[in-house]
């Protein structure tokens, strides 16, 4: 589901307010979601990036079954440092989503609805979120401290010999992540650059 | 000659708290230029990013949390006086060790794999790379870079040549902070080598980013560059995290060496706003 965050009255909010989604995503959500708007997560993350997503592509290509079903859920491109005694997770921000561009439109074909990276995908991702109704978050690259704090709970789920990059299910509560590629061809970066540049 | 005497053991453990230090405590002036940024951002979604920044510094350090995931891959610059011996274990085992060490220690992501090839992980982080640099006197320097693959990845080198002329120049490097978008996490700060030979020209790219964020280049030549390159960069209007806005970058650093009559190599190195760097000194 999502709404809009109430805003106390009186105050003139510098940005409006973050759109609240909690997981899994569903179509409608999705239908809602806009390119530049701000975005508060609660629910379930499937960390996966670079080595994990070979794997799931082997794991397609000989007919295996994926180690989650990512129908309605959203990856998050995360290779977080190990948790120190007592910790949940250590620092967990974004990476670079580029390097699963290839990857991308076979587990959008089998239901992903969102992922959470930094960096502009390629035409055939932004093409396959038009086409399968979902969408790309950009995280807060570089505050892997603060998204750390958003995270309630991490538990392995998958390839736990890949270390850093094994899949992991997370709950976060009011994760910070902004649209970048909605599900009608809306880009936040190029609309960004558009709106900012000096000629 | 007096020859002063530094035990490998005292290197490593110094290396060890550098590496620490540096994935948790943001130094001062990127702190003080991520505020300044702030306050000239017009953009009220690159402020906020900005804010986040200013407040993810301010928990990894009271903390002790890396401020970012990808803790990098220790880039060790080492300035060794003439006079000074290494007792025990060489320089390079022993920055090694201090390496293996912090990044146990301070619960740092291990990100080094032994070859591109077959990317396994060597699992503790090293090796380093180090760059020695031999001077005269008998101090010793060592600085720890943690460098992440956002913004080094979208690094890159051009052998231009004199007739492609500053503009060019201006160009190349206004292109690379473009192409590098949100991935090199911005507000970037961009270091410029120019001129040397191909390798060296990569070098002092590098090194530009280790110098203070408020200084300018003693050569007025290069400093007005320096200034060109940031109204160049900060006009992409690409703004904190790529989100639009004033502030692309924190700061544009440029460093020359002397070079070829035919050649002139440009090296840009990008480095995110998480500019991690901590060093210290002997003598």
């Amino acid at each position: 589901m999502a709404r809009q965050q109430p805003t106390d009255a009186g105050e003139t909010p510098a940005l409006p307010g973050p759109v609240l989604v909690t997981t899994p995503l569903t179509e409608e959500v999705v239908l809602a979601l806009r390119a530049g708007q701000p975005v508060l997560i609660t629910g379930v993350l499937y960390t996966a990036r670079d080595a994990a997503h070979r794997r799931m592509a082997e794991a397609i290509e000989s007919g295996e079954e994926l180690p989650f079903d990512v129908r309605g859920q959203i990856i998050y491109y995360v290779g977080p440092t190990p948790p120190p005694p007592g910790k949940i997770i250590g620092a967990a921000g974004p990476t670079t989503s580029g390097r699963m561009d290839k990857l991308t439109p076979m587990l959008l074909e089998r239901g992903l609805k969102g992922m959470i990276g930094k960096g502009s995908r390629s035409a055939e991702v932004k093409g396959a979120l038009v086409k399968h109704k979902a969408v790309y978050f950009g995280g807060l690259g570089g505050a892997g401290a603060l998204m750390s704090k958003r995270i309630r709970a991490a538990e392995l789920v998958a390839y736990e010999d890949l270390g850093t990059e094994a899949i992991r299910r997370l709950e976060v509560e009011d994760f910070p992540v902004i649209v970048i590629n909605d599900c009608y061809g809306g880009d936040a970066y190029a609309e960004a650059r558009l709106r900012w540049k000096k000629i | 000659m007096v020859v002063t005497e530094v035990t490998a053991a005292e290197i490593a453990a110094k290396v060890a708290d550098l590496c620490i230090r540096a994935c948790t405590v943001l130094p001062p002036d990127v702190v003080a230029a991520l505020n300044a940024a702030r306050e000239r951002e017009e953009s009220p979604v690159g402020r906020d990013v900005l804010s986040r920044l200013i407040e993810n510094a301010q928990l990894a350090a009271a903390e002790g949390i890396p401020m970012c995931q990808d803790t990098g891959l220790a880039v060790v610059f080492v300035e060794l006086g003439e006079s000074v011996r290494v007792t025990g274990a060489g320089l390079r085992a022993a920055i090694a060790d201090g390496v293996r060490e912090g990044y146990e220690r301070g619960y740092l992501r291990k990100s080094v794999v032994y070859s591109p090839l077959d990317r396994r992980n060597t699992g503790d982080n090293t090796p380093p790379v180090i760059h020695t640099e031999l001077v005269p006197g008998d101090r010793l320097k060592i600085t720890v870079a943690a460098k992440g693959a956002g913004s080094e990845n979208m690094s890159r080198l051009k052998m231009m040549v004199p007739a492609d002329g500053i503009e060019a120049v201006i160009a190349f490097v206004r292109e690379a902070v473009e192409y590098a978008g949100a991935s090199a996490c911005p507000p970037v700060v961009v270091g410029v080598g120019l001129g040397g030979s191909f390798e060296q020209c990569a070098l002092i790219a590098k090194k530009a980013l280790l110098r203070p964020l408020t200084d300018a280049n003693p050569d007025p030549a290069a400093a007005k560059l320096e200034r060109q390159l940031l109204e160049a960069v900060d006009a992409t209007g690409i703004g904190p995290m790529a989100v639009g806005g004033r502030v692309t970058a924190l700061a544009v650093k440029v460093e020359t060496a002397p070079c070829h009559i035919a050649s002139m190599p440009v090296a840009v190195n990008l480095q995110c706003h998480a500019a991690r760097h901590a060093e210290y000194r002997w003598g």
